[in-house]
């Protein structure tokens, strides 16, 4: 084989590995959009956050200790232990389960009846809101993301492909990372788990019946508020599981709340309320941002995966605008 | 009683349909209906729900593009076209469930209708002072005189959203005689309304019809107005045409008392 | 109050459908058009004129060409930065191509630059609706800003990438590049504010801000009464960028002087617009002003209570103002959907009936 062949190959898998995580932020939104309607912007801040809160609990940090020094002049940072990581992972995700009840008590509840574009607007709101108070509970300083995950190249798999090229062809071996792997398995593992969830629990049949018709539900006595709050705690801890991984690759900063954006074309690809969908879109998005960028991004200056994940994505919308596996809107008069 | 036949030997075809076919996947909505409208007539369509009169009403209107059939509409024979270009051909409706603009008032929404009389370009209406500000006004005077006729003076500048549902469907026949259409579809204009309120929207749409000559469609579940108003009637069952004539005409025949009106004993 | 509205009818249409039907309200709209022109001016120092009325008059502009693809059209956008950035780079092209052209001419050029950008990429909205356009808006906002650091023809091939505005005057008071007069700059951002203000104001009670709002209400009744969803859509788009083109204009030109375009035109200018319009209320011309100003003194008032008064770390405030903005717009949406604008009108109304509740 070629070495030219073998870099596509390497580039395509980068690219799936991307798309997988993409999809682990994309999922949050669909589990959300589902059940209750509404695009949450939030979900990449959510991501952040719940990183954020996992290191500070993990390293023993004081919450809102900058806030706490300005006011009363003191210089405290740490409480002095460490705890375990395990413990912190179910700390943290008891912290989103609280946020998901405070966010359906004093935000949600109060919205029901609005139009989609005034709940988008409120989970922008929602987003600024938490990345401020993420920033003064943990402090806005890049914090390294320590779970035990294995990171950098794979150096078996260097090796073991080392001797696929042609004769004569310079060729170092296939590049790809330990931690993009555990990734893309967790990602997988979560994906099923979700769909098996939705499909054949109790929960996950209430959570389908909110999604389809409030009313209805209501009607067959589902709590629609319990409904949203396990909603929300599970997106929520999909968030976790996103910021872990993310903040894991390159560190638990603002620029993570970012993603929420990349996961935008994702959802337009594969639709906002499919499973399926959002994987099957995180993977086109990320093979096709790193192939593009591969093979015509040295024409044109570099740096495509700035805008071509949306180009693609409108494209796509403009012939059809549900997506890939999204229902279709049928307006009635 | 030969008012009806006077008037329609008189007038000409303002609209023909022929031989429509409508169906939405598999579902046939309409299947190889064919009647006309006269000038100057109140034709009422009736029918149980789900016969496919709303659909008829869409298909008239260019919402839905029938896959069989032809459409004549003033003489000219209609291909497919987008329903705004349908607008300025003179076409204008109310729907069964209110279709106003709920972010504005009851003026700016019967102003709406007026959309294809109003010809002045974006700059002069950028400019305001001048050609376009007279247009308005003209337009204005047009529109109040439709509040006039509609006795709604004292709810001119109340947002649509605010008001009465009663009052609601008199404004959206406001916002279509606005338009000073040739024919005036009426998707059920008296539905949810109590005696008094029917009594009133009778009167309008008479007075609509006497006055201006304006022909009206209407779709209609209360026989009693439609007796007393409409000139002839369509009766459409499961998507088939089952009658057509005089009021009298159809409530004599067998067919449509079996699907539709039944017996009083 | 010191006036009352009852038994005030108007005798003609023109009358009834003026700006300011009252008259203590036109008084004091043109009492506010002295100080603003003429009693400003001559108190103005330089660091307010920088540091507040300049910016509060540049996003206004911004704000009111947002409010109308949004907030009249019901068209979301999130791609004003990358528009603003496209009207600052086609100012600095005509500026260096045109050393000669006025800086009125180059303004609205650069208006109607961004005009036809901003109608381009509204044609997607012709089949994508809701935020699925927002999504396509970013597409925009992304795709522009990259493009403007990438093509060098568009920063003259300069080494930094950066542009700079050269000197202009403007009846021979120097009005950019670094010996501007800051009060001059206040003065030609006002003369542009007020003018498209008004603009706007004509636009939206006419035919056209009709059919914009029908399409926003409900667009297939707006296709009923003869409007064509397309013009509708894409004029909104256009004269959406227009202003929005004006005030990228104005930014670069009058009040930063040098811009890099990822710096200055990313993608929180988008959200920083948005957020004026929701605070100060969707639909409301007014609305549009009261949001730029609050998004333009809340950070300096925080920063001189927090960091100058009560000697907090610079970053802690800027967390502050995450929390406050973000806070806002929520209670906003709960609260009062139509923002501040609105709020002010029912303050109106219900100080006119107190001590009585209704």
């Amino acid at each position: 084989m070629s070495a030219d062949f073998l870099y596509t190959i390497e580039v395509i898998l980068n690219g799936l590995m991307a798309g997988v995580m993409y999809s682990l932020v994309a999922l949050g939104f669909v589990l959300i959009f589902k059940a209750s309607g509404i695009f949450n912007y939030a979900q990449g801040v959510m991501a952040l956050f719940a990183a954020l809160t996992l290191v500070g609990i993990q390293t023993g940090q004081i919450p809102f200790s900058h806030l706490i020094n300005a006011i009363f002049g003191t210089n405290m940072h740490h409480f002095g232990w460490q705890v375990p990581t395990i413990i912190a992972i179910i700390l943290t995700v008891g912290v989103m389960v609280l946020f998901a009840i405070i966010v359906e008590r004093y935000i949600l509840h109060h919205l029901v009846n609005q139009e989609p574009i005034i709940l988008f607007m409120a989970t922008i709101g929602l987003a600024y809101f938490m990345e401020g108070f993420g920033d003064i509970m943990w402090g806005s300083e890049i914090k390294t993301l320590d779970v035990g995950l294995p990171s950098g190249g794979s150096i078996w798999l260097e090796e073991y492909t080392l001797g696929w090229a042609a004769e004569g062809e310079r060729y170092y071996g296939m590049y790809l990372d330990k931690l993009d792997m555990v990734a893309s398995l967790v990602a997988i593992v979560l994906v099923v788990s979700l769909t098996i969830f939705s499909q054949y629990t109790k929960t996950g049949r209430a959570l389908r019946a909110v999604a389809d018709d409030h009313q209805a539900a209501l009607s067959v006595g589902i709590s629609l508020r319990t409904i949203w709050v396990i909603v929300w705690s599970i997106a929520g801890f999909v968030a976790l599981v996103a910021g872990i991984m993310w903040g894991a690759k390159s560190g638990v900063q603002f620029s993570l709340s970012l993603i929420a954006l990349k996961a935008l074309p994702v959802l337009m690809l594969g639709g906002f309320t499919s499973i399926p969908g959002a994987i099957i879109g995180g993977l086109i998005i990320g093979v096709g941002e790193k192939l593009f960028e591969f093979a015509i991004g040295p024409l044109i200056g570099g740096a495509t995966e700035n805008w071509f994940a949306y180009v693609l994505a409108l494209m796509f919308l403009v012939f059809r605008p549900q997506g890939l596996f999204g229902e279709k809107i049928i307006e009635r008069v | 009683m030969s008012e009806p036949l006077q008037k329609m030997e008189a007038a000409s075809k303002l609209l023909e349909l022929k031989n429509i076919d409508l169906s939405f996947g598999g579902v046939k909505a309409i299947s190889n209906i064919s009647f006309d409208v006269m000038e100057g007539e109140v034709r009422a369509i009736i029918g149980p729900n789900g016969a496919g009169k709303s659909s008829l009403l869409n298909v008239i209107n260019g919402f839905y593009h029938p896959q069989q059939g032809e459409i004549w509409f003033d003489g000219k024979q209609r291909h497919a076209m987008k329903p705004y270009q349908i607008a300025y051909q003179g076409i204008a409706r109310t729907f069964q469930n209110i279709a106003l603009f709920k972010g504005m008032t009851v003026l700016d929404n019967i102003m709406t209708g007026r959309f294809t009389h109003m010809h002045k370009n974006m700059f002069w209406q950028a400019l305001w002072k001048g050609p376009a500000e007279q247009e308005e006004i003209e337009n204005r005077e047009f529109v109040e005189h439709i509040i006039d006729f509609l006795e709604i003076q004292a709810i001119r500048k109340t947002p649509v959203g605010r008001l009465p549902y009663g009052l609601q469907k008199r404004v959206e026949l406001g916002r279509a005689l606005a338009a000073q259409p040739k024919m005036l579809l009426l998707d059920e204009p008296m539905a949810g309304m109590n005696v008094e309120e029917k009594e009133d929207m009778c009167r309008f749409i008479l007075d609509v019809n006497d006055t201006f000559g304006t022909t009206i469609v209407l779709i209609e579940h209360d026989m009693g107005v439609v007796m007393d108003i409409a000139d002839r009637v369509v009766v459409l069952d499961y998507g088939r045409k089952i009658g057509d004539g005089t009021p009298d005409v159809v409530r004599n025949d067998q067919t449509v008392i079996d699907a539709y009106l039944g017996v009083s004993h | 109050m010191f006036y009352r509205e009852s038994g005030d009818f108007k005798k003609t249409y023109q009358k009834d459908s003026q700006t300011f039907p009252i008259k203590f309200d036109r008084w004091r709209y043109y009492f506010v058009m002295l100080v603003a022109f003429i009693v400003v001016p001559m108190f103005l120092t330089d660091y307010m004129a920088n540091a507040v009325m300049i910016p509060f008059l540049v996003w206004a502009i911004a704000a009111l060409g947002l409010n109308i693809l949004v907030g009249y059209t019901g068209q979301l956008s999130l791609g004003t930065g990358g528009f603003m950035a496209v009207g600052a780079y086609a100012t600095y092209k005509l500026m260096t191509s045109f050393p000669g052209m006025d800086m009125v001419s180059v303004v609205l050029l650069s208006g109607l630059v961004t005009a036809v950008v901003g109608a381009l990429f509204g044609l997607p909205s012709l089949r994508i609706k809701g935020f699925y356009l927002a999504v396509a808006t970013l597409a925009a906002q992304f795709f522009l800003v990259w493009l403007l650091n990438k093509v060098p023809w568009f920063y003259n091939y300069s080494a930094s990438g950066q542009i700079s505005a050269p000197q202009r005057e403007m009846f021979g008071v120097i009005i950019t590049g670094p010996h501007a007069t800051p009060v001059a700059g206040y003065i030609f951002c006002l003369a542009f504010a007020i003018g498209l203000a008004w603009i706007a104001r004509n636009l939206t009670r006419g035919r056209l801000g009709r059919s914009w709002m029908a399409i926003r209400d409900m667009d297939i009744a707006a296709e009923i009464i003869g409007v064509n969803p397309l013009i509708a859509k894409l004029s909104a788009f256009a004269v959406s960028s227009f202003f929005i083109g004006i005030a990228g204009s104005l930014f670069f030109s009058v009040y930063l002087g040098a811009a890099e375009v990822t710096e200055a035109f990313g993608i929180s200018v988008s959200f920083a617009v948005l957020f004026m319009v929701i605070i100060g209320g969707l639909g409301s011309i007014f609305g549009s002003f009261i949001g730029a100003a609050f998004m333009v003194l809340m950070p300096v008032l925080l920063k001189n209570i927090l960091v100058g008064g009560m000697g907090w770390p610079t970053d802690l405030a800027a967390h502050f103002e995450f929390i406050i903005v973000g806070g806002l717009i929520l209670i906003f949406l709960i609260v009062e959907p139509h923002g501040l604008a609105q709020m002010a009108r029912v303050l109106k109304e219900k100080l006119r009936l107190w001590p009585f509740p209704h």
